[in-house]
């Protein structure tokens, strides 16, 4: 018997993309689907999604949790769970429009939450901290249930298809957001399951990939020594789980993580603190080929491994920061440009909110009572 | 009073019509088998030979060939002509039987049992003349508290090391060779418990030195010039057994290195007599540390043992900044045989038990781990970088590429390679400066070797590497065995 994905590592190739309007005007999500389905061919139908930012300003103090549940009694294990640990202001499912491309779907609920008091009292954690352990015990511990996203304002929307079609069933054109990423999927094999499918996200952090990452055992050995758990086996996760604990746990910036995850070569590394970050991290260098987008809330990064063994191109216009696998992916929502480029090898676009100061980790909500 | 029972082990057979009677080979053999009576005819006392092969190498003529003796036991799967053998000597001597190099018998190797795994289609393979491949390593605990705090490192160019064999136990030549082939390759040679001599001071940065049991040679200058300080526990071809330099070897210029008096036995003891506990090695670790100021990485060797991860856990949590473990193939200039053949445990084993551990524990940050113990070749070397090694200590393939032919009588003095000696007229058969040459041209050849089955598995950089197990699958291990080394069968 096929054994599904999380239980067996499955290599893939894919397409990305991302949009960003660096005003944080919200935009819907035709352009974005627009984007990745231009780039139809880099995916083969078993999996697509997409990443929004700013979709729920409404809740924005709340978790928004996308859940996916193989059936009742996974919800029904999980929700006694959220119901035990959390305080749940909206518990509802998640629209959504159905099509006959899109099959085996999973129940998909949504949760607005935010950790009761005293069960940060009793761990003695920050709410980021507690959701984090929440997100990795429900992926790990209960059978059939998957957290698609954790994050404040923002949602993932993913599973297997081809990404359009995966827009159009998850009623993308009805959310507005001022940061889009999106991501087509070509597995090598495996019938799909739609864990599988990026983004992959913990708390605000989303990752799209094309690539392999060779690293993937090493990476993941290490991050499991600070309680990461790496339960659906893909590269991706360890990308997702790469940022949260650079950045939000060993509070790095963004230049510095990309020094440890796409290092200079030791021949090219001029300052000592980049060669102490790179020994102090080195089993997490990223190696092997990929592009990535990973975005926060208050924006993203693109960025290729270290010698570029995958495409990767952006451009710019007014308060726009486009990123794709391929330059007609950007020309199909926005033909003129004020600047296209490709970047090279560990050279990164980043594309933040003008009132920002840099990209970060999601605001660590250390003070419960707020 | 003793019986003679045996036949020699070794036939030396000269073709006579090649043999030119040049006497290459009465002047070349240590151990007097080959002489040549006063008519000028040419006779063997086989009984003496060791099966160095040194005669029949240099023999101009190709006239000599050594074999092994022709005659045999009676066939007996159980009573092998080693057991048989064993016992005539003993029943001889009365003595311990003692050998020298690693453990030659038949146990599993692992590392032959391992496959690497490369890319196709779904990754490019990386060409290493086209694209730069990393090696360089770096020794030390990586874990700090401030990102401009860190802890002394070791920087290493090849991820292979000279492990530690002592002036006394092998010739000065033999340091002088593995020091200047370090330097030129950037890693480094280890003094083994034999002092620093002072013609190998200038080699100092790339340099380990040992603070061994018997603690000869240490002394603060010895410590103030190395670039990283080994405790010495045990090593691998004789854990629990301490160590005896024969006094014949202990010529004055040894007996100046080690600090000791000329033609005494030089007794290291079993165990280090301030360490009967892991709370006495924090304080000689600290104590290291404290003189050398803070400046070196202070690194613990231990032979691998049943309870190894422990072990080897007890050892971080005491403060060393590398562990080095010695796996039962690990060699020696000599060892009780029954103790080098029936103690310890694989490597490849204990490696990736230690590796698992201290992850598991969340200590493997705080040290490097360095292995050692019947390391052949650059697929071995890559094999214990995947299973989580940070780099490799090699003696035998270090002595080899040094012209080691392997005959295991390292301990009787008359090495007559030039290696296992300490005898002049022996050691000067070694010249350093060739020998440095042969020694880096090992390392170079593995670098090669290295950077092309990296670039084959997609990869540029040996961190991304260590332990990597995905890179390996078991063949024809059972399961158990492929759990303890945390790697798939072959197919999976």
């Amino acid at each position: 018997m096929l054994r599904r994905e999380g239980e067996i590592r499955i290599p893939s190739g894919c397409a990305i993309a991302g949009i960003i309007n660096r005003q944080g005007e919200r935009f819907g999500g035709s352009d974005i689907i627009a984007s990745i389905a231009n780039m139809h061919q880099r995916s083969n139908g078993l999996g697509g999604g997409f990443a929004a930012y700013g979709i729920y300003p409404e809740y924005q103090d709340y978790y928004a949790l996308h859940i996916y549940y193989d059936d009742e009694t996974a919800r029904q294990l999980t929700e006694n769970y959220l119901n035990q640990n959390f305080r749940i202001v909206v518990n509802e499912m998640l629209p959504l429009r159905p099509l006959r491309r899109i099959v085996d779907a999973p129940l998909i609920w949504r949760y607005f939450v935010r950790p009761r008091e005293e069960k940060l009292m009793l761990t003695h954690m920050g709410e980021d901290d507690f959701i984090f352990q929440a997100v990795m015990w429900i992926n790990d511990c209960l059978r059939g249930a998957f957290v698609a996203s954790s994050g404040k304002n923002m949602g993932a929307f993913k599973g297997v298809g081809y990404p359009e079609d995966l827009g159009e069933f998850f009623r993308l054109e009805e959310y507005h957001a001022y940061l889009w990423t999106a991501h087509g999927r070509f597995p090598t094999n495996t019938p799909g399951w739609w864990g599988g499918a990026h983004p992959f996200t913990l708390l605000n952090w989303s990752v799209v990939h094309n690539g392999e990452i060779s690293s993937y055992s090493t990476n993941r050995r290490f991050l499991e020594m600070y309680g990461y758990k790496c339960s659906l086996q893909t590269d991706t996760e360890v990308i997702a789980y790469t940022f949260d604990f650079l950045m939000r746990k060993q509070q790095l910036s963004l230049e510095e993580t990309l020094d440890v995850i796409a290092a200079p070569f030791w021949t090219s590394i001029q300052k000592d603190a980049q060669a102490r970050l790179r020994r102090r991290y080195a089993a997490l260098l990223l190696n092997g080929p990929f592009s990535i987008i990973v975005a926060t809330g208050n924006g993203l990064v693109a960025v290729n491994d270290r010698i570029k063994l995958r495409p990767l191109v952006a451009g710019t216009r007014g308060n726009y920061l486009y990123v794709a696998s391929e330059e007609s992916a950007i020309r199909v929502v926005a033909p003129v440009l004020e600047k296209i480029w490709t970047p090279g090898g560990g050279e990164p676009v980043v594309g933040l909110l003008n009132d920002m100061e840099g990209l970060t980790a999601v605001p660590d909500q250390q003070s419960r009572s707020a | 009073m003793t019986m003679k029972m045996l036949t020699p082990a070794f036939a030396v057979q000269r073709d006579t019509d090649r043999c030119i009677r040049c006497r290459v080979c009465v002047n070349q053999c240590a151990n007097e088998v080959h002489y040549m009576d006063e008519d000028g005819w040419m006779w063997v006392d086989e009984d003496r030979c060791v099966g160095c092969q040194r005669c029949g190498v240099l023999c101009p003529t190709h006239a000599l060939s050594i074999t092994e003796f022709p005659m045999q036991f009676r066939s007996n799967r159980y009573w092998t002509p080693s057991h048989i053998r064993e016992i005539y000597a003993q029943a001889q001597t009365g003595g311990v039987l003692l050998t020298g190099m690693g453990n030659p018998r038949l146990y599993r190797s692992f590392f032959d049992h391992l496959l690497l795994n490369a890319s196709q289609v779904t990754n490019p393979s990386i060409d290493p003349l086209r694209e730069p491949m990393e090696l360089t390593t770096y020794l030390g605990n990586k874990d700090m508290d401030k990102p401009d705090q860190e802890k002394p490192q070791l920087r290493l160019k090849v991820p292979v090391m000279f492990a530690a064999m002592s002036y006394g136990a092998v010739s000065l030549n033999v340091q002088k060779s593995l020091a200047m082939a370090a330097r030129e390759m950037g890693t480094m040679w280890n003094t083994g418990e034999g002092g620093l001599h002072a013609d190998l001071r200038e080699y100092s940065p790339n340099t380990i030195v040992q603070v061994a049991s018997g603690r000869f040679g240490v002394n603060p200058d010895y410590l103030q010039a190395a670039a990283a300080v080994e405790i010495k526990i045990g090593q691998g071809a004789k854990p629990g057994i301490g160590g005896h330099l024969p006094g014949e070897k202990v010529t004055p210029d040894v007996a100046q290195t080690r600090m000791i008096p000329t033609w005494s036995d030089a007794i290291s003891p079993a165990p280090h007599h301030d360490i009967y506990s892991i709370e006495d090695l924090a304080q000689l670790v600290e104590t290291l540390k404290v003189a050398t100021g803070y400046t070196k990485p202070i690194a613990v060797k231990v032979a691998a043992v049943h309870n190894i991860a422990a072990i080897a856990s007890g050892i971080v949590r005491a403060g060393a900044d590398i562990v080095v473990i010695d796996g039962f193939r690990g060699a020696t200039g000599a060892a009780p045989l029954r103790i080098r053949d029936n103690t310890g445990i694989p490597i490849e084993v204990a490696l990736a038990q230690v590796h698992q551990r201290l992850l598991d524990e969340g200590i493997r940050q705080r040290a490097s781990l360095v292995v050692s113990g019947g390391i052949r070749s650059s697929a071995d070397v890559i094999k214990a970088i995947i299973l989580g090694a940070d780099a490799v200590y090699i003696g035998t393939a270090a002595l080899i590429a040094l012209g080691c032919h392997m005959c295991q009588c390292c301990f009787t003095g008359r090495c007559n390679w030039g290696i296992a000696t300490t005898d002049p007229h022996l050691s000067k058969r070694l010249n350093p400066h060739l020998g440095a040459e042969m020694a880096a041209n090992l390392l170079r050849a593995w670098e090669h070797e290295i950077k092309e089955m990296m670039g084959g598995m997609g990869i540029n950089s040996v961190d991304s590497l260590r332990g990597n197990r995905l890179m390996l699958r078991g063949i024809g291990l059972e399961r158990h065995e492929l759990e303890l080394l945390g790697v798939l069968a072959a197919g999976e």
